[in-house]
């Protein structure tokens, strides 16, 4: 984000990854904010806790710090989430167990 | 390792003002199994007809506690939880909790530093429960924090910070005031910039950085460090969105 | 709903519509809420008015696009409409000044097999709308809110206007509509939201 440009509320609303953590944590069963996965824009790696999050809104959306372009989107609806990680091409967890 | 992180119930033990509008929260949690410096829990409240908010907060206290933890909470005036716990909830009430979360946002004594730890407002929570942690592990690493705060009285744990950087054991804590000043303040009396942190930077060799408050100021300081040549990855930011909130 | 632990004391921030009359302006499942939330998916896109423009492509005879002094040009009008976002807020007369839809439309010459809208925006956000949905008065492009100018945290300089569809259609920072034959799920769609997303149906998620 440029230096000049005043913030807005949008940009005060980000968070990031850690911010979602309890919900990834829900899903996934693991602690998610220190895997990293690599952007499929870009190509960057980012820890899942470095992205960028928006949270406010019909979804969850992250997105890649480096790029901008979303990584991964959840929606919560009813008893399901949605997950759509088709910006991540691949994530690194550590093996169970 | 992997294990299953589910809401348990907390039960609120004990309650203590930092500040005219902050408040810290000692939760009882039986199922605690522990957490690292930086994590946070989820919050979950629930009114009777179903309808529920979470908020996350990060812990406050170190992991030597046991099974019980401290949250901090700024009391926003419109929020919609947090005059809930100051107003509301007393001792004895449970509260559902979920954590710890986090592993990014983390230090502990075994990473070693120096640390440069940089706050804004209730952003010195999570640092808060690092430096907890560094002074009950009897632990040298050299760590500076930076934190700005709007006005004296408002500084959270300001005795607390006093008496550990006081202790020699190469803490040091260097307030700025936004808002107003006390007479006789010799202290930074202005935002965070660029040319502060070069100041606090000095002497401090390629430093391990925490950064949190408001996402304008991480972002600001996060900026303003790759700037003065500290290398991104070394850089741990945790943004907690709009200020009042 | 599973069993879940209660709150002692806790009730939450919801205004509850008092007047009868209020209550049937209200679609259900919906709070009313006196401020303006911001929502996004993303960043604000900073796109200069000397670089914007608005246009209609796809199935259109000629695809027809407009800069930002063509579409201030345009003939526009007022609407006071209500909105309603899935996230559960409703908002009650809000003034908007646009352009309608209909306008924008008769500058082309749609084909016969034109049946959807994909409503496209700065910075890749998308929705889609079966075109009878924004005809006739039920949508318009918006560069006026309350008066002022749009914040461009709320859509600014131009962003989508369906009232009678949640938010989340009413697609901010707009910068075209594709005409097409067949139904294209957008942004949120894609992940689970409704293709219509009528809320007077309460039609929030795909299958409702």
């Amino acid at each position: 984000m440029p230096a000049d440009e005043p913030m807005d509320t949008i940009d005060e609303q980000m968070l990031d990854g850690n911010a979602v953590g309890g919900m990834l944590i829900g899903l996934f069963g693991v602690e998610m904010t220190h895997v990293p996965g690599r952007c499929a824009n870009c190509h960057k790696v980012s820890m899942v806790g470095a992205l960028k999050a928006y949270t406010r809104g019909p979804g969850v959306v992250l997105r890649c710090p480096w790029c901008g372009q979303v990584v991964m989107r959840l929606v919560h609806r009813g008893d399901e989430v949605l997950v759509d990680m088709r910006g991540a091409m691949l994530l690194r967890f550590p093996a169970p167990g | 390792m992997a294990r299953l992180i589910d809401w348990q119930l907390g039960t609120l033990t004990a309650v203590r003002d930092e500040t005219p509008t902050v408040r810290s929260f000692t939760l009882s949690l039986p199922a605690w199994e522990g957490h690292r410096p930086g994590q946070h829990v989820d919050l979950r409240l629930t009114a009777e007809d179903g309808y529920s908010v979470e908020r996350s907060y990060s812990i406050a206290s170190e992991p030597e506690r046991g099974a019980e933890i401290d949250l901090t909470v700024e009391r926003i005036p419109d929020g919609e939880v947090s005059p809930f716990l100051h107003d509301v909830v007393m001792t004895g009430d449970r509260i559902e909790v979920r954590g710890p979360i986090g592993g990014y946002f983390v230090w502990e004594a075994a990473l070693g530093g120096p640390l440069l730890l940089v706050a804004g407002g209730s952003g010195v929570v999570p640092l808060m429960a690092m430096l907890r942690h560094r002074y009950r592990m009897s632990n040298g690493t050299p760590a500076r924090l930076l934190f700005s705060s709007r006005s004296y009285e408002e500084i959270i744990y300001r005795d607390e910070l006093d008496e550990m950087a006081r202790h020699g054991d190469g803490l040091e804590v260097i307030h700025t005031l936004t808002r107003s000043q006390p007479p006789g303040w010799t202290g930074y009396a202005r935002r965070i910039d660029e040319p502060m942190l070069a100041q606090l930077l000095e002497s401090l060799a390629q430093p391990r950085v925490y950064a949190c408050g408001p996402t304008a100021l991480v972002e600001n300081v996060a900026n303003a460090l790759v700037r003065l040549g500290i290398q991104p990855d070394r850089i741990r930011t945790e943004r907690f969105g709009p200020t009042g909130s | 709903m599973t069993d879940r632990f209660v709150t002692r004391g806790f009730v939450g921030r919801r205004v509850a519509p008092g007047e009868a009359d209020l209550r049937s302006r209200i679609a259900p499942g919906q709070y009313i809420t006196r401020d303006f939330p911001v929502l996004s998916a993303g960043p604000t896109p900073r796109t200069p008015l000397d670089r914007w423009s608005l246009g209609i492509e796809g199935l259109v005879a000629q695809p027809v696009s407009w800069t930002w002094d063509e579409f201030l040009a345009l003939p526009s009008r007022e609407w006071t409409v209500d909105i309603s976002c899935v996230t559960k807020w409703t908002k009650l007369d809000m003034r908007w000044r646009g352009v309608s839809v209909d306008t924008l439309l008769e500058h082309v010459e749609l084909q016969p097999s034109a049946a959807f809208v994909v409503a496209w925006s700065d910075g890749g956000y998308t929705t889609n709308l079966p075109l009878p949905d924004v005809l006739n008065g039920q949508a318009f492009v918006a560069y006026e809110y309350d008066g002022k100018p749009l914040a461009p945290e709320h859509g600014g300089p131009a962003r989508l206007v369906v009232p009678n569809r949640y938010f989340w259609k009413s697609a901010k920072w707009v910068r075209g509509l594709r005409i097409l034959d067949h139904d294209e799920p957008g942004f949120w769609e894609s992940l689970g939201y409704h293709n219509r997303g009528d809320q007077w149906r309460e039609e929030r998620y795909s299958g409702d």
